[in-house]
């Protein structure tokens, strides 16, 4: 086994013999988007009326045939193309047998020897600065499944067979990450490439996104230990709780003298828990073999490239141009980049006025309304080019920072643009330094104890500038009312 | 090539096929027989030969992306043994 990452001192975790490591690689099944299936005319549309959406193709009926979807092909080199993997020109599907009601074939089409995509690499970035690349194995096409309901009958199981037939990218990880953070980061980091490729929505709750995580651990620099799969992951959070819980599972066992059996598990996401699932003696037996009905999948290098020269700008390649030109730190880039919304929404707001400025009310006090809002950056109330005008108003001196915060929020209530907001209100900003002079010389008057008080505490200015900014309703300029404060006073600079 | 009885009837599950102990007997002769014929054509060199996919020389039919089919959902479940609100209905199957 080739090591990529060596043992990290911050990921051990600690056991009664020792530290231990987490080993973890990861299955991710993409649905691919489309608008047909993979194999049928078809649509690709969730949430059907039952068996809506299904050809005689995808119920498996006598005689048909399946009939490969091109976009689906282009689809899986794209995303090979954003993994920066190795795309293979010939390859070939094959038949996985097993039997499940939701499976009307008795076999899955998949790829198995000659996947679509070898290998590539994802990088990972992390709040320290520090970076992981997570080795990808293959990328490969396949058909979903359809969906089975468990609760609607005592005795009974409903199939509907809308999802069956359905493109999937199954992509697996090399067993590069260490830590359930690492793990986390990976998905989050190849959901944003999936979507920045448009290649799948990425939605966990819809299911077009699912994990497979296997986990083991070993004593640092060991050989990988037995490792076990816990299925169909479909949150994040999740994803953290269930690795760390197996983990640890994984390590009492050991060191009370077991041994860990190779299992499938479940995470119940009310105990926190993983458990095994039920297994047939008989499972895993899949008998692959190439699939008769389908020629092998052939294209052109030149194909590969036409697709290259049309994809977008890819998340890291935005972080680097991001850091570069505007220059944001790797953190704040790495927030703004993680949607092509939010990054396209920054580059609006940033064009033509200081990024950090920009920067800072986007992923601030944007983020944080949006966030209280439970919407997303495409549903924002407050358009990129309101908040540019906002900026603009704060940069011109036309307001303070302080009034901005407040405009902001009429802004996200209203929907008005911010100048219009500002005159209504009349909340410029006071620079006039004679106004400023004669509410400073009032409120000097008012409170001879506090001018007293000041001269051997000069902390107590901040009081002084509160009284100011009240008096002004916070419209006179902080640094006009500190500097005209301090030179009354005579407090000197810090 | 041999084919025991525990392998007749391993292929059996596996196709979800009952066979009696009668037939697995039989069985256990007839596939060994096949297999064996089948293994004459280990005598033939084909370590420089690629696989033969198809019989046609041709490259695979793609189709373009459109919704084309579907939308029939009396047809799909028009076989079904039992159905409800247009739900293929089967004995439960939950792990």
């Amino acid at each position: 086994m080739q090591e990529r990452v060596n043992p990290d001192k911050a990921n051990l975790i600690a056991g009664a013999t020792g530290d231990w490591e987490v080993v973890i690689g990861i299955e991710i099944h993409a649905q691919v988007t489309s608008k047909a299936k993979l194999f049928s005319g078809a649509s690709t549309e969730f949430g059907g009326e039952p068996n809506s959406h299904v050809s005689l193709v995808d119920a498996a009926m006598p005689g048909m045939l399946p009939v490969i979807n091109e976009e689906c092909v282009a689809q899986a080199v794209r995303t090979g193309l954003g993994l920066k993997a190795k795309i293979n020109l010939h390859s070939v599907f094959d038949r996985k047998n097993y039997f499940y009601p939701d499976l009307p074939q008795g076999y899955q089409i998949s790829q198995y020897k000659h996947p679509i995509v070898g290998e590539g690499d994802v990088i990972l970035d992390f709040k320290d600065g520090s970076t992981v690349t997570v080795g990808i194995e293959r990328l490969h096409l396949e058909q979903d499944a359809g969906k089975s309901l468990h609760d609607q009958h005592p005795e009974h199981s409903f199939v509907d067979l809308n999802r069956s037939g359905v493109a999937l990218m199954e992509i697996v990880s090399k067993p590069d990450l260490r830590s359930s953070e690492q793990a986390k980061a990976f998905i989050s980091k190849l959901r944003t490439i999936l979507r920045y490729l448009g290649t799948c929505d990425g939605n966990m709750e819809q299911g077009s996104m699912r994990a497979d995580i296997n986990v083991s651990v070993r004593k640092p620099r060991d050989d990988l230990g037995t490792r076990c799969e816990i299925k169909n992951m479909n949150s994040i959070r999740f994803i953290g709780q269930a690795i760390d819980y197996e983990a640890r599972r994984q390590i009492d066992v050991i060191e009370d003298g077991g041994t860990i059996r190779q299992e499938t598990r479940l995470f119940d996401t009310r105990t926190g828990e993983t458990r095994a699932m039920r297994t047939k003696e008989e499972a895993h037996d899949y008998r692959y073999f190439p699939d008769p009905d389908l020629l092998p999948l052939e294209f052109t290098q030149d194909y590969v490239d036409a697709l290259d020269a049309d994809l977008p700008e890819l998340p890291d390649a935005k972080k680097k141009r991001f850091v570069e030109d505007y220059e944001l730190s790797a953190y704040d880039a790495g927030v703004l980049i993680a949607s092509r919304a939010a990054s396209d929404y920054f580059e609006t707001v940033a064009t033509g006025r200081d990024p950090k400025l920009a920067s800072n009310w986007v992923t601030g006090d944007l983020f944080g309304a949006l966030n209280k809002l439970g919407k997303e950056i495409g549903e924002s109330p407050v358009s990129a080019e309101s908040l540019g005008e906002l900026v603009d108003l704060i940069s011109d001196k036309t307001i303070s920072g302080r009034i901005a915060k407040d405009v902001f929020d009429i802004m996200l209530e209203t929907g008005e643009a911010p100048a219009k907001i500002v005159e209504k209100r009349g909340l410029k900003q006071v620079t006039d330094t004679g106004a400023i002079e004669k509410i400073v010389d009032e409120i000097i008057a008012a409170n001879p104890d506090q001018v007293e008080q000041v001269k051997t505490k000069p902390k107590t200015l901040g009081w002084f500038v509160g009284q100011v900014m009240k008096a002004t309703q916070g419209k006179a300029n902080p640094q006009a009312v500190n500097d005209i404060l301090r030179e009354k006073l005579e407090v000197g600079e810090e | 090539m041999k084919v025991d009885e525990a392998t007749v009837r391993h292929i059996a599950r596996l196709a979800r096929i009952k066979v009696t102990d009668e037939e697995a007997k039989n069985l256990e002769t007839e596939l060994s027989a096949i297999l064996t014929w089948v293994e004459q054509l280990g005598e033939v060199d084909t370590r420089n030969v690629a696989p033969l996919t198809s019989v046609v020389q041709m490259s695979m039919k793609k189709r373009e992306d459109q919704v084309s089919d579907g939308d029939c959902a009396d047809d799909i479940i028009a076989n079904a043994p039992e159905v409800a609100d247009h739900f293929f209905v089967v004995p439960k199957v939950v792990e």
